[in-house]
């Protein structure tokens, strides 16, 4: 803290904000066993009345020591492992993880793989999102919107299941590309999920984005100025709410994103009304993305030349991905042998949940509920 | 013997309620009949919140218990009942057992004062209306004593915020129903009532529900009314108090079994309470739709006999789904049951069409059919709406409903003293 470079002007624990008058301050633990903390988050909350004056997140609770897995287990072996972490994103780690072998490797997944891997991936970009607005909205008191998501979030899980056998943590793509073959009738059902899901998204904005008491508990709460996110860290959604137009799959090109159409959807204020338009805005994107490469979907293998047991030359490599939540990235230390000398993720939920204190000062309980679920964090990713 | 048989008939025939005309005998009748009614209502209720609330969430609801889930409420009693009753040990102890009994007390003392219909109430007061307001705003002291006496944190935060919310809406809501009585005075003696009964027969007597009086000054306080009356019974959008997803489960967090059951009765008694006044303030009471458009004898008959009709048609959904329900040997007991329960409703159908019944019942099935209206909008707002924070509510209680209070009071005065002194002198 003593950097003035990371300083924050306002993230000032040393000296308390004063309570009113001699008002005894509440301290509460707010988790792990929380209805609305999504999984075990702990959040030590300094209350004066309801007003926040300050709050700590304690987490690992949900500790697995996953990237210390990593190190003892074969870069083949390891991939299910990813899965586990952002568990309502499986498909997104699995992409991230292989291309960053892939990258070690230095072999590239032939533009077939990369497709279905594109078109997989935006569908569970879709239901990421699905799951974020129904439980946000359930935190805010809204109840119905949850029921809606997960019926239609179904539909994508059928997909995967058809395609892997797997609904939720998937293990769908392998190092050099895919080990399944798309089933019969796959282009025609992800199509016409699109056709039945557009319509779904402005069922959902119906319900929520002028409902005046939604708009009444969004708007303003939870604000975060883009100097504050980029100096934590904090990407995806979030980030771009603040006004940054910061979006790995057009700033870094990975898979074959740079092939598609499709915009970036920002926000202005930075409060948790313009993070719900930007991911509402993302879902209808995710579509657009699934349009085109479901279109364009080529012939040819879905494997690239891989050694059966993979063995990357000693280096290292960082490569990251635009997951639902944020920049998930990967590091990877080889010493040349099938084992990780040393693996490090970067989850988006980790670093973002860091801003939540910011972002809650000053505001009330209600909230802290509104914001932990506006910043859409995966506790298995968190503690990993 | 001949004296006690004496006291009991010499009731019967009588037109005032049995408090008003001292029968105890008929007061203590009145009283286990409102208790019993209420207690299936809330049965009833708590059936028909989770079928609804399901329905419109794409959901089925309960299913497994009965058909199509019709006696899950019973078991949930059961499990209520016989799960351990936890007292947490920093508890105050006794503020802690008062705290649902006051809040089943206050929700259940009211229906003394409701009017089921001319004669069907226990007693008529002649403070009716402030005996209601007063004796179901009790319920916030037994919330705030839960939380209190929980001594745990989540309680005393959901006790801070039903005070707060008390303090924002109780002055406008009181301010609807004083401009709902003031209607009740522009009658040709120019006196006003307070009476629950004498405010219907006040509508009866000028042919317009209060909703429609003044267009639309009626309907506003109405309005002001059915927001503030959601947040007397802590419910969504308004139910800051136990908000699940913020404060776990506000005030009754610490509670559990029988007592924290005692708290949903009250609650759901609550809701049925305050309907009641609305309804009797705003929607003629137990008096039946379209008096004026709709007179004459055979439109009374015609409307005599639409709760036998209803109950008939209930029977008809019942027997509809008996012929819709699987025929795999499993749900041959489900199936019986429901043809069972289509019985008994089709049964009380046929007793409803008897003139000599249905010109006594009527006025509670009107009364009930219209608070069934507005069990059906909690339903709907819970289904619909998001929670307000508290802050929000108290600006509004404060900025939007109390002007607007004020200013349908003072119209409606004005009018009123217009009406009474130049056009009527």
């Amino acid at each position: 803290m003593t950097d003035p470079n990371t300083t924050l002007s306002h993230l000032d624990l040393e000296t308390p904000e004063k309570p009113f008058l001699d008002a005894n301050e509440l301290v509460i633990n707010m988790g792990p066993q929380h209805p609305a903390t999504h999984g075990v988050l702990r959040v030590i909350l300094r209350l004066d009345g309801e007003k926040v004056l300050g709050l700590e997140c304690v987490i690992g609770y949900l500790h697995r020591g996953v990237e210390k897995i990593g190190e003892h287990r074969t870069y083949t072996m390891f991939n299910p492992y990813v899965d586990r972490m952002d568990y309502v994103a499986a498909v997104s780690n699995g992409l991230g993880y292989c291309e960053t072998v892939e990258k070690l490797l230095n072999v590239e997944a032939p533009p077939r793989a990369q497709h279905v891997r594109v078109i997989l991936t935006e569908l569970n970009r879709i239901a990421s999102h699905q799951l974020w607005l129904g439980t946000h909205a359930l935190d805010i008191g809204a109840i119905t919107p949850l029921f809606y998501t997960f019926r239609d979030r179904e539909e994508i899980l059928k997909i995967y299941e058809k395609y892997c056998g797997a609904r939720l943590t998937t293990h769908a793509f392998r190092i050099g590309g895919l080990q399944y073959e798309t089933y019969t009738g796959f282009e025609k059902e992800v199509k016409n999920f699109l056709d039945f899901f557009r319509p779904k998204i402005d069922e959902y904005e119906e319900l929520l984005t002028t409902n005046r008491i939604w708009v009444e508990r969004t708007k303003n709460v939870g604000i975060i100025s883009a100097e504050d996110c980029i100096a934590f860290g904090v990407t995806g959604p979030v980030l771009r709410a603040s006004g940054v137009k910061w979006d790995l799959r057009k700033a870094q090109p990975y898979a074959n994103y740079k092939n598609f159409d499709f915009e970036i959807p920002i926000g202005q204020n930075g409060d948790t009304y313009d993070r719900y338009l930007v991911r509402m805005a993302e879902m209808r994107q995710s579509v657009r993305i699934i349009q085109q490469a479901v279109e364009a979907l080529p012939e040819g293998p879905i494997m690239a030349k891989v050694p059966k047991v993979i063995k990357p030359p000693a280096g290292e490599v960082y490569h990251s991905i635009e997951a639902p939540k944020g920049e998930l990235g990967y590091f990877i230390v080889s010493d040349g042998s099938t084992q990780p000398y040393r693996l490090r993720v970067r989850p988006p939920s980790f670093v973002n949940l860091q801003a939540l204190d910011v972002m809650c000062r000053g505001q009330l309980v209600a909230d802290v509920i509104a914001v932990i679920g506006t910043l859409d964090i995966v506790l298995g990713e968190v503690d990993r | 013997m001949d004296r006690i048989i004496q006291y009991i008939e010499s009731y019967l025939g009588s037109d005032k309620t049995p408090g008003a005309a001292g029968n105890m005998f008929w007061a203590l009748v009145y009283i286990m009949l409102v208790f019993a009614g209420l207690s299936v209502a809330v049965i009833a209720m708590n059936w028909l919140e989770r079928k609804i609330l399901a329905h419109m969430q794409v959901r089925l609801g309960p299913m497994r218990v009965g058909p199509h889930g019709l006696l899950q409420p019973i078991a949930d009693a059961i499990k209520l009942l016989l799960k351990e009753d936890i007292m947490p040990s920093e508890a105050d102890g006794f503020v802690f057992w008062m705290a649902p009994l006051i809040v089943v007390l206050a929700a259940f003392t009211v229906f003394i004062v409701v009017p089921f219909g001319p004669t069907h109430a226990v007693t008529d007061m002649n403070i009716g209306i402030l005996f209601m307001l007063g004796v179901s705003s009790l319920s916030v002291l037994g919330i705030v004593m839960a939380g209190w006496a929980s001594n745990s944190h989540y309680p005393l935060i959901g006790a801070l915020r039903s005070s707060a919310q008390m303090v924002s809406y109780e002055i406008a809501m009181g301010l609807a129903v004083v401009s709902a009585i003031l209607m009740t005075s522009l009658n040709a003696e120019g006196t006003g009532t307070l009476s629950m009964i004498g405010i219907v027969q006040a509508q009866q007597a000028q042919g317009e529900w209060f909703i429609f009086k003044f267009f639309p000054l009626g309907l506003i306080a109405f309005f002001i009314f059915a927001v503030a009356m959601v947040a007397e019974t802590n419910r969504a959008p308004f139910d800051l108090a136990e908000a699940e997803s913020e404060l776990t489960a506000g005030f009754h967090t610490e509670y559990s079994g029988f007592r924290w059951s005692l708290f949903f009765l009250a609650e759901y008694s609550a809701m049925i309470a305050v309907s009641s006044i609305a309804v009797t303030l705003w929607l003629g009471g137990w008096l039946r739709p379209f008096p004026n458009l709709l007179s004459g004898r055979i439109w009374d008959l015609a409307f005599s006999l639409v709760p036998g009709i209803t109950f008939l048609f209930f029977a008809a959904i019942c027997f509809y789904n008996t012929a819709r329900m699987p025929k795999h040997p499993l749900f041959r007991v489900q199936t019986i049951g429901l043809a069972g329960f289509g019985a008994v409703l089709g049964l009380i159908g046929l007793v409803l069409f008897i003139p000599a019944v249905s010109l006594r019942v009527q006025d509670i099935f009107w009364f009930s059919s219209k608070v069934a209206g507005f069990m059906y909008m909690y339903i709907w707002y819970r289904g619909t709406f998001p929670r307000y924070r508290f802050d929000q509510l108290m600006q509004m209680g404060w900025k939007v409903l109390l002007p607007m209070g004020l200013g349908v009071l003072i119209l409606t005065a004005g009018i009123a003293l217009l009406q009474q002194t130049i056009w009527h002198p």
